[in-house]
């Protein structure tokens, strides 16, 4: 496999941001209630991963090693506004649902975790790329928790009702449960262990 | 100059924040406009839908709520401490008038007295719709806000021309658990607010939302479902009309217009 092909693919699986690093777990818990809203933000932090790693690859043989870190906190920042602020001009309504989360990215910690352990060390295109196959691999988990979670804990998909509630003269009781927060920390778990099992060379040595 | 001499760093430094700086402002001050406008149509058709002049979930262009909004409603300011109609240009710009941040700015707010809603502050001045019929008001709206589990919901209640049978209630802006006090926004649940009573016969406040479901609208006229799994939402949704209904909100006012509409 190409080094290209390997930095876009690997953290789909082999090394995914969430289930192997366990990093970015914050916003995993918090916006996939909804697919929709789980789409949007992993968008948004698929274009801030993948533009932020350039940026800081570009300047990476110019930062001051003792700002390095505050240095790329600055350019992920700015990637994020940027992002927020054309929500809000131009999906306004999920910019509402998403609310604080979009802002949040800045502290999202894959984001920060491929400019320090990556782009510091490598050229922009394929840090570039690197940072959209990680974005990647964290919306295929978020996406997966979407799922169940919008499915069992409102019935529905896309906003499309699937399993019609009981609230709404249908025959589906809607597990509350899975609006909450505990129960993302559940399915990743589930997440982790399938994999883990499936690659057992994921598993960590005690 | 060494990459790691200070010299360099604060040059550096100086230079990534000019660039972001830069970077960050382009898109703020070009999309600003379009962001104040969606803020305000999105305001706008939620007061033609608890007006009952738009659907919910129907999808409106821009202009069409613009249209809507210019035919059928008339925007008015209130004076909350006199409990009256302010008079024309007290408040200049009416449609631009923000009054979330009036509510902030000490020259035109006063502080509130406790209060179960939370609500800090109170502006001088309330912005109110009036729905017209054939030229005659037929209908009030008035923004009611409070704070909730997680965060403050903002959002209207719509009152028939008696101007104490409920139209509707809606909700703008909250940040409560999707599927639990997120269920505000539920179309279902807000349909039962419909032709329930706000007052009692001597004009207090009355309607309350309680634990477990309420009767019909002709039985149970002071009571909606509570909302089930977010206690505190429900409660937060009570405490709120209670507050912006009374005394200290708009009470005196709305008696006044109860008068006033009647003859």
């Amino acid at each position: 496999m190409s080094a290209t092909r390997k930095a876009l693919f690997d953290p789909l699986i082999s090394n995914n941001p969430i289930m192997l690093q366990v990093l970015g777990i914050c916003s995993a818990l918090a916006v996939t209630t909804k697919m929709k809203t789980a789409l949007v933000m992993s968008l948004a932090l698929t274009l801030v991963t993948g533009f932020s790693s350039c940026f800081v690859s570009l300047v990476r043989n110019w930062i001051p090693h003792s700002i390095r870190i505050i240095v790329q906190m600055t350019i992920i920042s700015s990637m994020v506004i940027v992002v927020d602020q054309f929500l809000k001009a131009y999906l306004f309504e999920i910019s509402k649902q998403l609310s604080v989360f979009v802002g949040l990215i800045i502290t999202n910690c894959i984001v920060m975790g491929r400019a320090e352990g990556f782009a510091m060390t490598h050229r922009p295109l394929i840090s570039f790329v690197d940072g959209i196959g990680n974005g990647l691999g964290y919306s295929l988990v978020l996406m997966t928790v979407a799922v169940v979670r919008e499915l069992t804990g409102s019935g529905k998909l896309f906003g499309v009702t699937i399993l019609r509630p009981v609230t709404e003269g249908g025959w589906y009781q809607p597990n509350a449960l899975m609006l909450l927060s505990p129960a993302a920390f559940f399915l990743i778990g589930s997440m982790i262990w399938a994999v883990r099992t499936w690659r057992p060379e994921q598993q960590e040595q005690s | 100059m060494r990459r790691d001499s200070a010299l360099y760093t604060v040059v550096f430094a100086a230079g990534v924040c000019v660039v972001c700086s830069a970077l960050v402002c382009a898109p703020t001050v070009l999309l600003r406009q379009r962001q104040a406008l969606n803020k305000q149509l999105d305001k706008q058709q939620k007061v033609l839908i608890v007006a009952g002049l738009a659907a919910e979930g129907e999808r409106l262009s821009g202009p069409e709520v613009q249209r809507r909004f210019e035919q059928g409603i008339v925007v008015r300011a209130v004076d909350l401490e006199k409990g009256e109609f302010a008079p024309d240009g007290a408040v200049p710009d009416l449609l631009g008038y923000d009054q979330r941040r009036a509510a902030a700015d000490p020259r035109l707010s006063v502080a509130a007295p406790p209060n179960r809603a939370r609500v800090q502050r109170l502006p001088r001045y309330a912005t109110v719709y009036v729905v017209m019929q054939d030229g005659a008001p037929a209908k009030i709206v008035i923004p009611i806000h409070g704070k909730g589990l997680w965060s403050t919901l903002f959002g209207f209640l719509a009152l028939e021309r008696d101007v104490r049978t409920v139209e509707g209630i809606i909700f703008y802006e909250h940040g409560e658990t999707p599927g639990l006090g997120g269920e505000v926004d539920n179309p279902r649940w807000k349909a039962r607010w419909q032709g329930r009573l706000a007052f009692d016969d001597r004009g207090e406040p009355k309607i309350q939302v309680i634990r477990g479901p309420a009767g019909p609208p002709a039985d149970d006229p002071y009571h909606v479902d509570g909302l089930s799994g977010a206690t505190i939402t429900s409660q937060a949704v009570s405490h709120m009309l209670t507050f912006w209904l009374g005394e200290h909100g708009f009470g005196p006012f709305l008696t006044r217009l109860r008068e006033e509409w009647r003859g």
